[in-house]
């Protein structure tokens, strides 16, 4: 047989799997936060009570899981009660929120500014403005270096 | 505080003499100069040409008068004093990627060397062959070294890598110095066991600094964050974030108040008083309070006429620095109460700034008030209350 017509599987094995130094990154055993539950905020909306509905979407970041399915309803959950704050309340919502709190909300802004609908980016920005004004450009910077992403 | 403008290169490293009457910087390049201070700046007075790439830290040993420079070529050099020359001793690193920091020891006894070769290299002297040999510490370090900084006693190691961790390793070489006594950090330290690994400290550590006891060790990284792990409570870590862009340098002035400097061109004070109370006390650059309330009527429309805009010539920046300030270092005062410490940043410039602990505000904010009623001008300053009758 001529030597073109052998097996080239070879090729598609990824070597850099194999790489003794590979840089492995360790994840912490942490447990697996799911994510805010989609039913509690929407009745809250409902009900007109933004804040609660804001604390409990900002619960249960799924950060440590690496499931997108889990991260993209999350995404969603939150989005949805953002869009449905008035412009005037919008800072008192972030004033209700600890250093880490501004810092999640950040890090959910810059995930909603990823995928832009209709409205989203307007109300987004306008949220991004007043996060800005309490975490400063620290907050930024840690949704960029942050190694678990929401 | 006193800025001196070293030329339009970023100054990527400085060292001082023991006398603080020279400086040793590098502008970006291969190429060290050293300084002498007089009356009207600084003078070059030598050039230390050696290294064939661009130089990554200087250190300079105040009692033994020996400088030693690490570049990206892989080399390390030592010099030495000589007739007025500064002469290269070649030390043998035996690292395949740049040099990023290197530091004497307290007792100037040995220095270690971090690199981009996941280790760091202490090295020392050895008299019978006449030549520097080195030692390498490579456990569980992933990524490049990018600080060091010793402990007070000589033997303990601080690193700060871009693998996201601090640690702290123990660098006793037996063959020239004695065993040493147990710390709060641990007892067993023979060379290169790791005495504290604090994963995931967020983003790559820049700085790193002991504190003038030893007992507490802080460091400043990329995700806007400054931390501090207490020997004493158990190995504790306390973590602040910090509102503005990353810092990179990080600094004890006393046993309890830290000063950060990094990309917003300004230095921070910290307080640290105990596990969970670390603190952020005020900004140390308070801009002078220029004449900018005397634009006239005129000037304002002359801006509008002239550039569309309302507000004065924004060029610059209103702290010292123009750009970000890459390292500190302390000048004056022992460790454990620093009186200045100086800055140098990628503007070119050095900073030497005074530190007092405890003042509250800035003593050269000086307001004038016309009080119309006694036609008396009250000055007021942080520090005075005085009256000045008309």
């Amino acid at each position: 047989m001529a030597k073109n017509t052998l097996s080239s599987r070879f090729r598609k094995v990824d070597i850099d799997e194999f790489d003794e130094n590979k840089f492995v990154d360790e994840q912490e055993e942490a447990a697996e936060l799911q994510g805010p539950d989609g039913a509690e905020p929407t009745h809250l909306i409902h009900q007109g009570d933004m804040m609660t509905a804001f604390h409990v979407a900002l619960r249960n970041p799924p950060v440590n899981t690496k499931n997108a399915v889990v991260k993209e309803r999350a995404q969603a959950i939150v989005l949805r009660v953002l869009t449905s704050f008035r412009s005037s309340e919008i800072e008192t919502a972030v004033r209700s929120l600890d250093r880490n709190g501004v810092d999640l909300l950040m890090k959910y802004i810059y995930r909603g500014f990823e995928k832009p609908t209709e409205n989203s980016s307007v109300i987004l920005l306008q949220w991004h403005e007043k996060a800005f004004a309490v975490g400063g450009l620290g907050s930024i910077v840690r949704v960029l270096t942050a190694r678990k992403t929401v | 505080m006193s800025l001196y403008n070293f030329g339009l290169e970023p100054l990527s490293c400085h060292a001082w003499n023991k006398d603080r009457t020279q400086i040793a910087i590098s502008p970006n390049s291969n190429v060290v100069h050293i300084y002498q201070k007089s009356e009207k700046g600084w003078n070059k007075i030598h050039e230390l040409t050696e290294h064939s790439g661009r130089i990554t830290g200087i250190d300079w040993a105040p009692v033994s008068n020996r400088i030693v420079t690490c570049a990206s070529d892989r080399n390390a050099y030592v010099w030495t004093l000589k007739e007025d020359a500064w002469k290269p001793t070649l030390v043998l690193v035996r690292i395949n990627r740049a040099a990023t920091c290197v530091k004497w020891s307290p007792q100037e006894n040995k220095f270690a060397l971090g690199s981009g070769a996941k280790l760091i290299s202490v090295c020392y002297f050895e008299k019978e062959n006449d030549w520097w040999l080195s030692k390498h510490i490579k456990k569980t370090i992933c990524s490049t070294v990018l600080s060091l900084d010793w402990h007070p006693n000589n033997v303990l190691l601080a690193a700060g890598s871009a693998d996201l961790h601090c640690r702290v390793f123990s660098a006793y070489i037996k063959d020239i110095e004695e065993r040493p006594g147990p710390t709060p950090w641990g007892a067993k330290m023979p060379f290169g066991e790791m005495l504290l690994e604090h994963k995931d400290c967020g983003g790559w550590v820049h700085g790193i600094s002991f504190s003038p006891s030893g007992d507490r060790l802080a460091w400043v990284s990329h995700n806007s964050s400054i931390g501090v792990a207490d020997a004493p409570a158990g190995k504790e870590v306390t973590q602040l974030t910090v509102e503005h862009l990353p810092l990179l340098s990080v600094l004890f002035v006393s046993e309890t108040e830290i000063v950060a400097a990094g990309h917003d061109c300004c230095p921070y004070q910290y307080s640290y008083k105990g596990p969970g109370n670390l603190q952020f006390v005020k900004k140390l650059d308070v801009p002078k309070q220029s004449s900018r309330s005397g634009t006239s009527a005129m000037q304002h429309f002359r801006n509008l006429d002239k550039k569309a805009t309302t507000e004065e010539d924004q060029n610059e920046l209103d702290t010292l620095h123009q750009n970000s300030i890459t390292q500190l270092c302390i000048v004056e005062g022992p460790k454990s109460k620093v009186n200045k410490f100086s800055s140098v940043g990628l503007d070119g410039a050095m900073v030497v700034w005074d530190f007092k602990v405890g003042v509250k505000n800035n003593e050269n904010t000086i307001f004038l008030v016309f009080s119309r009623h006694k036609k008396e001008i009250l000055t007021a300053s942080t520090a005075t209350v005085s009256v000045i009758k008309q």
